[in-house]
């Protein structure tokens, strides 16, 4: 078996090489991490990197989720002018970055801008967890607070998709204050009527929970998606006691009340197209 | 010129005044109310009304507990959510009375555990932060010992922060920061350093706007000097109507943060 593995890690180098994916590259297998079971990389992509054997939903970059999921061409991107300091001069942020953007081909933890559904128009955040596990650091902060007061002023809703591992400790309390600002702006929209859905992959954790990610008016989550406060190896470390399997996945919260539902990646634009359509007056009473 | 580590060492020292001490000093005709009406009472938020000289105003703070018996009972200081709660609704009440509300920020952090998960630790904190953005009465928060993350910002959407000479704050414990980036926890005073989360750096990033100095050899003395600039910043906000403070509120934090453009 660890033969047949090797072989298919072989097009990652290939891929690193020549920059262009080649078109055999999508008939390679990948396996399942969840049922283990194999399948070629264009049926998985073509079911929005969903497995079409089990349904496990396979981590995915801001980019493609923006093209798996809303109208053809209609994204538009804003504030893309913002970029990162290093305020503390905090040792090793630098690279980290530099890595971040390797990785991922992103400058920053989120993706702001404009785009439909079915037709239906929004503003939209989508976070980036292949940059810097999607912390949130000033940039991150001041995007998302500034889609909101500019969806406030357009009349639109605001569709985010959460995906973060929590403040960002390289920027120090700069970060943990981006958690205020962000609910501040959310409140902003709201306070004018606006409609915030949030959807909640995985993971969404620390500071990203504790501030926007819970403030939506509509709250839905990818399945099996990890969502917590307090991370799970530190609440174990600190109790002492084996935490039940299902922690902190989205069931877990949805059992809890902290979600309004899951839905499956495959059915989220028929979704959201639905709840933004019953949300938009203009129109229906004329 | 000491060190930030030693600062937080000094924060989280046990002889320290904590918040009961605070409020019973600052504040005359107290009635402490309990509860979030929810599900339970976190004893270590204690929260309540009481007379700010001829003020009546809303107290609520973070209380890690003077002796051991007390420590147990409010979790050394870390909230569950019900303690969020709990202080949401207490000034949700100040902002119907109006009344000012004044927030004593002493924590490591929120409570970490199972229990807390399952209630909606995160949502809890969010909810304070957004609510606490809204509120139409001038809010004033003071940290008075460790400022924790993200449980300590739950009280800590303010109109104005003051910061205790050694009292800190910061996104992260130096010790949970150093054991993640290098997986040593005894580089903590490195991590504190890098952090930079004492007072002074504070009123640098426009966290806070001023520093109280400390002494506690002249405990009452020094809580003297902290009504009258409490009493004096109230007397500010007086002139200014509640959708005014919202939006200064706001304006305070929506400029905080680095970045180029």
């Amino acid at each position: 078996m660890s033969n047949i593995t090797g072989y298919f890690r072989k097009s990652k180098n290939t891929l690193e090489k020549g920059g262009i994916t080649p078109k055999s590259t999508f008939d390679e297998k990948v396996r399942c991490p969840a049922c283990k079971s194999y399948e070629t990389k264009r049926a998985i992509a073509k079911n929005k990197a969903v497995c079409p054997h089990c349904g496990h939903h396979f981590r995915i970059g801001a980019r493609t989720r923006i093209k798996a999921l809303f109208d053809k061409d209609s994204f538009q991107e804003l504030f893309l002018n913002i970029e990162t300091v290093d305020p503390l001069e905090f040792p090793g942020y630098q690279d980290k970055m530099d890595r971040g953007s390797a990785t991922c081909g992103e400058e920053e933890g989120v993706i702001c801008g404009t785009a439909t559904i079915r037709r239906q128009p929004c503003a939209i955040f989508v976070m980036e967890p292949g940059f810097m596990m999607g912390s949130m650091g000033s940039v991150v902060g001041e995007k998302i607070a500034r889609l909101f007061e500019y969806a406030a002023e357009q009349e639109l809703p605001v569709v985010g998709f959460t995906a973060s591992g929590g403040a960002r400790m390289q920027e120090g309390i700069l970060s943990l204050m981006q958690m205020a600002k962000t609910s501040g702006a959310v409140d902003y929209h709201s306070k004018r009527g606006g409609l915030y859905i949030t959807v909640l992959t995985d993971p969404t954790t620390g500071g990203v929970t504790a501030s926007f990610a819970m403030l939506g008016d509509i709250i839905l989550s990818e399945p099996n998606a990890t969502i917590g406060f307090a991370g799970r190896r530190v609440i174990e470390q600190t109790t002492k006691k084996k935490l039940p399997d299902d922690f902190q996945k989205a069931e877990f919260l949805l059992e809890h009340g902290f979600v309004d539902a899951i839905v499956p990646r495959t059915e989220l634009r028929g979704t959201l197209e639905k709840i933004l359509r019953q949300h938009n007056r203009k129109g229906c009473l004329e | 010129m000491i060190s930030a580590y030693q600062r937080l060492q000094t924060a989280r020292a046990q002889n320290r005044p904590t918040a009961r001490s605070y409020i019973e000093k600052l504040f005359t005709e107290r009635t402490e109310l309990h509860g979030d009406r929810k599900y339970a009472d976190d004893a270590a938020i204690i929260g309540g009304i009481g007379m700010l000289g001829e003020i009546p105003a809303t107290f609520i703070g973070i209380e890690r507990g003077r002796n051991l018996e007390e420590r147990i009972k409010c979790n050394f200081g870390c909230p569950m959510p019900e303690g969020y709660r709990k202080a949401l609704r207490l000034m949700k009440q100040a902002e119907k009375f109006h009344r000012p509300i004044i927030c004593f920020v002493d924590t490591s952090g929120a409570f970490c555990g199972e229990e807390a998960e399952e209630r909606g630790q995160g949502q809890a904190i969010a909810d304070n932060l957004m609510q606490m953005m809204a509120l139409e009465t001038p809010v004033i928060t003071i940290v008075i010992g460790e400022g924790g993350s993200g449980g300590a910002l739950g009280l800590s959407v303010a109109n104005k922060l003051y910061m205790l000479e050694n009292a800190v704050f910061s996104v992260i414990s130096p010790e949970g920061c150093a054991s993640i980036l290098w997986e040593d926890a005894k580089l903590a005073p490195d991590a504190a350093e890098c952090l930079h989360i004492t007072a002074e750096d504070m009123v640098e990033f426009g966290v806070a706007e001023e520093i109280i100095q400390e002494d506690f050899k002249h405990f009452g003395t020094m809580c003297e000097g902290m009504k009258e600039k409490l009493i004096l910043d109230l007397k500010g906000y007086s002139k200014k109507d509640g959708k005014t403070l919202s939006t200064e509120r706001y304006q305070r934090f929506r400029k905080l943060g680095r970045w180029a453009e």
